[in-house]
C-alpha cells in the first residue's frame, strides 16, 4: 500500500486556483520525482502535503491527501504539527536561507528531536552529531557549535538533511534540494539521498526540474505542467517512451553527446501563469502535436501499461 | 566580545575629537560677544581687554581649543558667564533629572512598544492589529507639548492624580514619562510590527513550521528575536534624543533638565554652559550607539565576526 496517496488535489490562493486535480502515490523505499518547469505547481504540491498552504494564504479546495491511512486535508493544525518534522519532513530549496542565521547549527538540529522524540538535551546533541557523521559532515562535534554562515552551501544542505532526518520520518519531501548548489556538490547530495532511502526504507518525493537528476535517482516520475499532471510513469518508461509531448520535449532538452555543437534545445514559449491558463489542454499553445480538440477540452487521464497520461493523442477512442 | 567592545570604544575616540572641535567652533562662529553681556556699561577699552584676557579670549583660537579640551577631559567645563557657577555643577544638578525622565521613558516605550508591535504582528490584518496601529498612528502624530497639556488637564487638573508641574516628588515623573514615552511607543511598535512581518516571510521561518515547531514559539522565540535588531538600532539612536530632546516637555511641566538648561543658556548666550550641554548630549548619543552595537553583536554572530 502506498504511504502517501494524493488524489484529485486542488489548491486555491484567494480567487486563483494554481493547482487542480493532481494525483500521485509515494511508496516506502522509493523516490518519486515531481518534475516540471518553474510555475508548474511542484512546490505548491509540497506545501499542501506539509499542511503549510495557510502560511502563504492558500488552501486545499478539493481532493484528498491520505498519509498512512490518515486523511490530512482538514486536519487540525495541532495534530498536523505532530506529523510535521516527525513523520513528514521537508528539505527546502535553498540551504542558504533555510537555517536561522543567529542560532547555532547544532541547536537547530537538536530542536527536532527535543520536540518530537522528547529526548534530553545531551541525548539530542549526541543524536545530531551521530546524524551529521552519517551524512559525512567532517568534524561534526565542532560544527555542532558553528553558525550557518561559517559553512559552505553543500554543508548547509547536509545540515538541512540532518534536520529532516532527526525525528526519523517516514516521508521526506525534498523541494529542489540541489538547485542552489554547485554541480559537483549536487551529485553528492543526490547520492546521499538515494542511499538514505535505501538504508532507512523512506519514501522520498524529489521535486526537481532537472531531468538528469530524475534519471539518476527516481523510481517513478510525475510530470506536472501548469498545475496539472501531464504524465505519470516509471523512470524507465518515461525516458524510453514518453507518452506526453511535454515529457518528450523535457527529455529532448537534455544535451546529448552526438548533438551538434552550439545547439541547445529548449521548449518554445513559457509556462503560462495562473492568471492565463489556456482552455483545454494547458500545454497546447506550446505543443508541436496540438490538434483542434486540444484547445477545447481538457484531456482525460488514460491508463498506460505502467502509468497514466493526460493527452488527447493517447485518448482511447470508443 | 571584549575585543569587539574595546575596538568599538577606540573607534569612538576620533569621533569624540571631531565633535569637540565642532562644539568649540560652533560657539565661536555665532555672532555676538559674551564679553559685551557681562561688562558694565561705559567700561574703558582697557577694562574690556583685561576681561578678554581673563577669559583667555585674546589667545589664538587653536590655543583656546587646546586649553578648553585639556580642561574638559579633566572634568572642568569652565564657569558659566551669566549664572557665575562652574558648568560641571550646573550639569551635575540637571543631568539626574534628565536621566530619570529619559531612562523611564525609554523603558516605558520599549516594553509597551515591543508588546504592542508583537501582538499586532501576530494578529496581523485583524481588528486588533488595525486598532493598535490606529492608536499608534495617533500617538506618533500628536505633538508632545500638546499631548502634555492635555494630560495635565485631565490627570492633574481634573482628576488631581498627579502634580501639575515640578520635580519634587516621584509622582511628578509620571506625566512627563508618559508624554515622552508615548512617542517612543509608536515608533518602537511600528518598527517591531514591520520587522516581524518581514522576518515571518523568510525561508528559515517556513522551515521552523515544517519542523513542527508551534506558531507561538516561532513568533515569540525566533521572529521576535530577529525583529529586535532594527528595534535596538532605533532605541540606541533615541537615547541621546530623549536626554536632550525632551525640552518642550520639560518646559510644559516646568522640570529642570539638560534640555531646559541648554535652551536657557542659549538665550542668554552663556556659551560655556551651551558647550557643556552639547558635549553631554554628544556623549549620550555616542554611548547610545555603542550600546546598540554591543547588544546587536551579542544577538547576531555575524556582526561579532565582522569585527575580527
Amino acid at each position: 500500500m502506498a504511504l502517501l496517496t494524493v488524489s484529485g488535489l486542488g489548491v486555491t490562493i484567494g480567487t486563483l486556483s494554481p493547482l487542480d486535480d493532481v494525483s500521485f502515490e509515494a511508496h516506502k523505499g522509493e523516490i518519486l520525482g515531481l518534475v516540471g518547469e518553474s510555475g508548474s505547481g511542484k512546490s505548491l504540491t509540497a506545501m499542501a502535503v506539509m499542511g503549510l498552504l495557510g502560511r502563504i494564504g492558500g488552501r486545499v479546495s478539493s481532493g484528498s491527501i491520505l498519509f498512512d491511512g490518515q486523511e490530512l486535508v482538514g486536519l487540525r493544525d495541532s495534530s498536523y504539527r505532530r506529523l510535521r518534522g516527525k513523520r513528514i519532513a521537508l528539505i527546502s530549496q535553498n540551504p542558504m536561507t533555510s537555517l536561522d542565521p543567529i542560532v547555532r547549527i547544532g541547536a537547530q538540529i537538536d530542536q527536532v528531536s527535543l520536540l518530537h522524540l522528547r529526548l534530553s538535551k545531551p541525548a539530542a546533541k549526541a543524536r545530531s552529531i551521530d546524524l551529521m557523521q552519517q551524512l559525512r559532515i567532517p568534524d561534526a562535534e565542532t560544527l555542532h557549535r558553528a553558525y550557518p554562515h561559517q559553512l559552505s552551501g553543500g554543508m548547509k544542505q547536509r545540515i538541512v538533511i540532518a534536520m529532516a532526518l532527526a525525528a526519523d520520518p517516514d516521508l521526506i519531501i525534498a523541494d529542489e534540494p540541489t538547485t542552489a548548489l554547485d554541480v559537483t556538490i549536487q551529485a553528492q547530495i543526490i547520492q546521499i539521498m538515494v542511499d538514505l532511502v535505501r538504508a532507512r526504507d523512506l519514501a522520498l518525493i524529489l521535486i526537481t526540474h532537472d531531468m538528469g537528476v530524475v534519471a539518476q535517482a527516481c523510481n517513478r516520475v510525475v510530470v506536472l505542467y501548469a498545475g496539472r499532471v501531464a504524465e505519470t510513469n516509471t523512470t524507465q518508461a518515461i525516458f524510453a517512451s514518453p507518452c506526453h509531448p511535454y515529457t518528450a520535449s523535457l527529455i529532448g532538452c537534455i544535451p546529448s553527446r552526438d548533438q551538434a555543437e552550439g545547439t541547445l534545445l529548449g521548449i518554445p514559449g513559457t509556462v503560462p501563469g495562473v492568471l492565463n491558463y489556456p482552455k483545454g489542454c494547458r500545454f497546447h499553445p506550446r505543443c508541436g502535436d496540438a490538434m483542434q480538440v486540444c484547445a477545447r477540452t481538457v484531456p482525460p487521464t488514460t491508463a498506460q501499461p505502467t502509468g497514466s497520461v493526460a493527452c488527447h493523442l493517447h485518448e482511447v477512442v470508443t | 566580545m571584549l575585543l569587539f567592545t574595546v575596538k568599538r570604544l577606540l573607534m569612538l575616540i576620533p569621533v569624540f575629537l571631531a565633535i569637540s572641535v565642532v562644539i568649540f567652533m560652533l560657539v565661536h562662529l555665532v555672532p555676538g560677544d559674551p564679553i559685551d553681556n557681562i561688562i558694565r556699561v561705559g567700561a574703558t577699552p582697557a577694562e574690556k581687554a583685561a576681561l578678554v584676557a581673563r577669559y583667555g579670549l585674546d589667545q589664538p583660537i587653536w590655543a583656546q581649543y587646546v586649553n578648553w579640551f585639556s580642561k574638559m577631559v579633566q572634568g572642568d567645563l569652565g564657569d558659566a558667564i551669566i549664572l557665575r557657577r562652574p558648568v560641571a555643577d550646573l550639569i551635575a544638578q540637571n543631568l539626574p533629572h534628565s536621566l530619570a525622565l529619559g531612562s523611564l521613558a525609554l523603558v516605558f516605550s520599549t516594553v509597551v512598544g515591543i508588546t504592542a508591535g508583537a501582538i499586532a504582528a501576530i494578529y496581523r490584518d485583524t481588528w486588533f492589529d488595525r486598532g493598535v496601529m490606529t492608536v499608534i498612528l495617533l500617538g506618533s502624530t500628536v505633538p508632545s507639548f500638546w499631548l502634555a497639556l492635555l494630560m495635565i488637564l485631565l490627570f492633574a487638573v481634573t482628576l488631581g492624580w498627579f502634580p501639575v508641574s515640578g520635580a519634587r516628588t516621584a509622582s511628578a515623573l509620571v506625566l512627563p514619562v508618559l508624554t515622552i514615552g508615548l512617542g517612543g511607543v509608536a515608533l518602537v511598535a511600528r518598527v517591531t510590527r514591520v520587522a516581524m512581518m518581514d522576518i515571518a516571510r523568510r525561508d528559515f521561518v517556513m522551515m521552523l513550521h515544517a519542523k513542527g515547531v508551534s506558531r507561538w514559539r516561532i513568533e515569540l522565540g525566533s521572529v521576535l528575536r530577529h525583529a529586535m535588531m532594527p528595534v535596538v538600532t532605533i532605541l540606541s539612536l533615541r537615547i541621546g534624543w530623549i536626554l536632550g530632546g525632551a525640552v518642550a516637555v520639560e518646559f510644559v511641566f516646568a522640570r529642570p533638565g539638560l534640555g531646559s538648561l541648554l535652551i536657557t543658556s542659549l538665550n542668554q548666550r552663556d556659551y560655556p554652559v551651551v558647550q557643556g550641554c552639547l558635549l553631554m548630549l554628544a556623549i549620550a548619543v555616542m554611548l547610545g550607539t555603542l550600546l546598540g552595537d554591543i547588544v546587536q553583536a551579542i544577538m547576531d554572530p555575524r556582526i561579532r565576526e565582522g569585527m575580527k
